[in-house]
């Protein structure tokens, strides 16, 4: 058991403890602790859901459950970026599915998929709660309004810079 | 009982029903998929939309779920508008877009409740066009296939696996149109009752692995009533076989025993049946020492002759039927007739035995277990020893949330609401054993403490509940604890005491009947069970009617006299005593004579050697621990030269002249002799109908109604169809001709209905959805609840001390392991483990051992070298032996003993890459 815990980091469980102390059993923070592991990782692996399922006394089979219940906890390694692109409906009706077709090509990807230099995985969302802004997407945590092709090179462009001053 | 209308029609049907079990009652055809009988609704699946009406001028009606719909006085539905048939026929459609339409290549076809629905709604031309959804399956280990493109996510695998059960390892995973049922990983499935979701899961997604690889399908099976033998529980089963091999193991409903479920020892352990180490001929030993296989009828007048000379013992077997156990007393006579248990286990029996008739409390069946709402486990680990209890208890703790929902008035069937209700409030289970169990992770208060503190512990309990003094002095620890448990006992309305043979402790049995004692009062029927050790240890103690040697007995009498001839009936005795005991006994013997089914180490030290055809080829009757009586009949016959036990006993015993075997012919002769000379085995006729019971035109036929090949199938053998064998033992015929409904219940081989090819067809033949069948329950039970209940004396610990150095020796048990027979099933024997020797960490630390190492143990019966295995939930200087594993024959549970590390221990390698893939059946 002990090897496992060790799996996750001490400051990972020092997060996880205090979503614990809030809670009246420890799986209860099920999905706290997997977004917990996230952020710190970037996606929950098998090891880690192994890990996370002793510590918080449930079987690895009802917390994989959980995890890939949810889309946006990551069962499999990401970019460093996730794009998140609306195709839901008031973003489809002003076009996004050309736009997705321009990030494809500029990315060389297609949904689903992760960049080469690993930089972004493109996923699509069922609405980003912006219709009035559609169409719209979120680069990492940075939501992005009004899209059109030359904004959507603006924001990679602006986002590698950006990377490239704190790498 | 509401009156409501069904498409205009008045139905009188049961309150508190729901309009699903209501309809199917009523004999309507309402398709479902979620709901299940012994689970309760969910409405998930949507299948079983019905329209409702407001009253008699609503013309429109609303659509619901019948199963989750309570029928309320003068409440109207219809069954038949259109918009409910193609509401029904849309379900199917959209549960049917992702699967793979592969029914030629699929182990459910033509069992199929998917196949059944579809047809029943009328569904058949495919509209989607769009790609399917294609899954990768899992591998679950040897016994259950995983192929998940097929499933229709009516969730009753998880709500089986997990509600029902307790497994932690199988979920729903995903979401949308991708939901997978799995593992977190590939491996095999934990819990030991994962095969009953072959019966659950309503497609092809979990089948029965080894008829996957040895198919046949359902309407060519031939089957029969029968009962498993790899417990003493006495489940319920229906075997099917085709070209002289069983194929696979079903349930068969039995309302009081095995209700729906199995576990995975007796679905997938009868496959021993088919094994290689089947005994082929009848074998006589050659001065040089090979066995020669010698024609039948001599060997049967050789042998008889030998009895006819000298003094002969018969060993019989708790393992072989009250029939064959009792032919064999009269052949060598009752001062001469030994159980074929150790002295030890047959004193346990008898004593148990007795506790049970002379107590006031009920002995439980398993679906009145399930009714209790305070259980005390003492000293019993019965996940391993008699596993369908331990699904019954599992099923017990659920009492407290079943009286919160009906506080609510909320109908039993209400599965999510009143799971949600309760969350985890339970009826209190209590399990007192010698090491942690499976069992743990639902009861209220468990302690792990050696055999003689749980004994003390238990009449703790009694003392505390007769308002006595506790007769023991405990310490303060496991004083509260009894003070606890008893408590909860007390309070309870239906209070069940579950106990058993497993620790080998008289003491544990005797606190148990105290506490049951102490319980049953005029107005509450306290239970007591016991687990026993086999399929039919109750039925060779009553057998031996009060007399009856042990083993030892036996031995001690070679030892002293000789013995000219052993009789042994299907035992092999190095399961039972030490191998230089069970040596020094076929050495005092003049002739040892074996009936068996497989090979043993005892065929290897018989003169002669009969072989005995598999419970599956033969009639007998058992007696499960229940005390209740069960016939099994022969699913298909056996090739001569093998012979059923009792026919062979029977032919020797005509041939000897035996009194009592003149005047017996059938099988059913037997059991009517048997059942006029022992008293207590009076009721054992009246468990299965006799053969002539039945005229010759109505008998039950074991072949389904489009049975094929029949003219074919020997075609490699021979053009030319033999006749049809005969059954002139059983009720049943061996042909596909002949009455097959309103059986008697006892007498049900399979079920099958129009529009109703799959098991959920069972309906049609019970009573009640979900009760008892219309032919009655199948099995008669001898135990009754006695009138006088007097304390019994005893002395509480039965142990010898220990002393500085020593350890006490305790029996563990192995669902896949412990059991004789099942372990010879191919895929059982994969789950098998060598024996080894468990101990806390503190003992393997005084030992300088760790997981891996040896030990020496110092028996009485001899040294035995085991592998350490740490277990830390092991009471306190206890150590625990494989039991029934091979290799621990001659350890005595309970005993003291030495312990050293093992010189010379060469441990096993250990696996380092993983070759995960290369051993996927
Ligand atoms: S695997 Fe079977 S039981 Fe489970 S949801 Fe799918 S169809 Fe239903
Ligand atoms: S509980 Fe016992 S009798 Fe029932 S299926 Fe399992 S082994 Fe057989
Ligand atoms: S539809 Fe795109 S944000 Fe709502
Ligand atoms: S059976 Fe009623 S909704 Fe599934």
């Amino acid at each position: 058991m002990s090897a496992l815990i060790n799996a996750l980091s001490t400051r990972e469980l020092a997060e996880i403890d205090d979503e614990i102390s809030h809670a009246p059993y420890r799986s209860a923070v099920a999905i706290d602790a997997l977004k917990i592991v996230q952020a710190h990782r970037g996606w929950v692996s098998d090891e880690s859901i192994k890990a996370l399922a002793t510590y918080l006394e449930m079987s690895a089979a009802e917390l994989d459950s959980i995890a890939t219940f949810y889309n946006l906890i990551y069962r499999r390694p990401v970019g460093d970026k996730v794009i998140l692109f609306c195709d839901s409906v008031s973003c489809w009706i002003r076009g996004c599915a050309k736009l997705e077709q321009h990030i494809g090509d500029r990315l060389g990807i297609k949904r689903g998929e992760t960049t080469a230099d690993n930089r972004y995985t493109l996923l699509p969302v069922p609405c980003l709660g912006a219709c009035d802004k559609a169409p719209v997407m979120m680069v990492g945590d940075d939501l992005h309004e009004n899209l059109t092709a030359d904004s959507i090179d603006a924001i990679l462009a602006d986002d590698s810079t950006s990377r490239g001053e704190h790498d | 009982m509401p009156t409501i209308y069904i498409d205009g029609q008045a139905h009188e049907v049961s309150e508190g029903d729901n309009l699903l079990q209501a309809a199917l009652g009523l004999g309507l055809d309402l398709p479902y998929f979620c709901w299940h009988p012994a689970m309760g609704s969910i409405g998930a699946c949507r299948q079983c939309a019905v329209l409702q009406y407001q009253d008699e001028d609503d013309t429109r009606g609303r659509i619901v779920m019948g199963c989750m719909t309570p029928v309320t006085e003068g409440a109207r539905f219809s069954l038949a508008a259109d918009r409910a048939q193609a509401f029904r026929e849309d379900i199917i459609e959209s549960l049917m877009l992702n699967h793979p339409h592969d029914c030629p290549v699929c182990a459910e076809g033509g069992e199929c409740h998917l196949q059944d629905m579809t047809v029943m709604v009328g569904h058949r031309d495919r509209e989607y066009q769009g790609r399917k959804n294609t899954h990768r399956n899992q591998h679950l280990g040897p016994l259950i296939h995983h192929e998940m493109n097929r499933c229709i996510t009516c969730y009753r695998c998880t709500r089986y696996y997990r509600d029902y059960a307790g497994g932690t390892d199988l979920a729903a995973m995903a979401s949308h149109d991708h939901v997978y049922f799995g593992r977190h990983e590939e491996g095999v499935l934990e819990s030991e009752f994962a095969g009953n979701l072959v019966e659950v899961c309503p497609t092809g997604v979990f089948t029965d692995k080894s008829l996957v690889h040895d198919y046949t399908r359902k309407w060519d099976l031939q089957s029969a009533p029968s009962v498993c033998t790899a417990c003493s529980v006495g489940c319920n089963i229906m075997p099917g076989e085709r070209y002289g091999k069983l194929k696979r193991i079903h349930n068969r409903f039995n309302h009081d025993v095995n209700g729906y479920f199995l576990c995975d020892r007796g679905r997938f352990g009868g496959h021993f049946v088919n094994s290689e180490d089947r005994i082929p001929a009848v074998g006589k030993r050659d001065g040089d020492g090979r066995f020669s296989a010698v024609d039948a009828d001599s060997a049967v007048s050789s042998i008889a002759a030998l009895l006819r000379q000298g003094k002969t013992i018969g060993i019989g077997s708790p393992r072989s039927s009250v029939e064959a156990n009792y032919l064999l007393r009269e052949l060598v006579g009752a001062e001469n007739y030994c159980t074929g248990m150790s002295a030890q286990e047959g004193a346990l029996v008898q004593h148990a035995l007795q506790q049970l008739e002379q107590s006031q409390a009920l002995v439980p069946s398993i679906r009145a277990m399930e009714s209790a709402d305070a259980v005390l486990v003492l000293g019993e680990d019965v996940t391993n020893t008699a596993p369908r209890i331990a699904l019954a208890l599992r099923q017990s703790v659920r009492n407290k949330a079943y009286a919160m929902a009906a506080d609510l008035r909320l109908e039993a069937w209400q599965d999510a609401a009143i799971r949600n209700l309760a969350q985890d409030q339970r009826s209190p289970l209590s399990v007192l054993s010698v090491a942690a169990t499976r069992l743990d992770d639902v009861a209220s208060h468990t302690a792990q403490l050696c055999p003689d503190d749980i004994a003390r512990v238990g009449f703790a309990i009694a003392a505390e509940l007769e308002g006595a003094l506790p007769a023991v002095d405990l310490g303060a620890e496991l004083a509260e604890l009894a003070k606890t448990i008893a408590d909860t006992l007390r309070s309870a309305d239906i209070p069940l005491v579950v106990s058993g043979t497993g620790c080998g402790h008289s003491g544990i049995l005797d606190a148990s009947a105290a506490i049951a004692r102490a319980l049953t009062g005029p107005d509450r029927p306290a239970q007591l069970s016991f687990c026993l050790a086999e399929c039919n240890s109750l039925g060779a103690a009553l057998v031996a009617d009060g007399a009856g040697m042990g083993l030892e007995e036996v031995l001690e009498l070679a030892a002293q006299d000789g013995i000219d001839n052993l009789l042994i009936l299907e035992n092999d005795l190095f399961r039972r005593t030490s191998c230089s005991k069970a040596d020094s006994l076929f050495q005092a013997a003049g002739n040892v004579v074996l009936l068996d089914t497989l090979t043993t180490p005892t065929c290897d030290n018989a003169d002669w050697v009969l072989p005995t055809s598999s419970f599956a080829e033969t009639e007998g009757t058992l007696i499960s621990q229940e005390g209740r009586a069960q016939r099994h009949f022969p699913v298909f016959n056996s090739v001569a030269p093998i012979r059923e036990n009792w026919r062979w006993l029977l032919d020797i015993g005509h041939c000897a002249e035996v009194a009592t075997c003149k005047s017996m012919v059938h099988f059913d002769d037997v059991t009517t002799s048997c059942a006029n000379t022992i008293k207590t085995l009076f009721g054992i006729c009246a468990a299965a109908p006799a053969a002539s019971s039945v005229p010759a035109a109505d008998k039950v036929p074991r072949q389904t109604h489009r049975f094929s090949g029949r003219t074919a199938m020997r075609a490699n053998i021979s053009v030319h169809e033999p006749r049809q064998p005969t059954d002139e033992e059983s009720p049943l015929s061996f042909t596909m001709e002949g009455h097959s409904a309103e059986h008697n219940g006892a007498l049900l081989p399979y079920v099958w209905s129009p529009g109703w090819n799959s098991n959920q067809s069972l309906h049609k033949y019970q009573s009640a959805v979900g009760g008892a069948l219309q032919g009655g329950t199948a099995g008669t039970r001898l135990i009754e609840p006695g009138d006088i209940d007097a304390a019994q004396e005893s002395s509480g610990s039965t142990a010898p001390a220990l002393n500085a150095g020593e350890y006490r020796l305790v029996p563990l048990y192995r669902i896949f392991g412990s059991e004789e027979m099942s372990v010879r099933a191919p895929a059982v024997a994969q789950l098998c483990r060598p024996a080894g020797l468990e101990m806390p960490a503190s003992v393997a630390a005084e030992l300088g051992v760790s997981n891996g190492d040896g030990v020496t143990l110092t028996a009485t019966t001899g040294n035995v070298d085991l592998e350490v295995t740490i277990n830390d939930s092991l009471a306190a200087n206890c150590v625990g032996y494989s039991h029934g594993v091979s290799g621990t024959g001659g350890l005595v549970p309970g005993s003291a003993t030495k312990l050293c590390r093992a010189e010379n221990w060469q441990r096993a390698p250990e696996l380092i890459g993983t070759d995960r893939g290369a051993t996927t059946a």
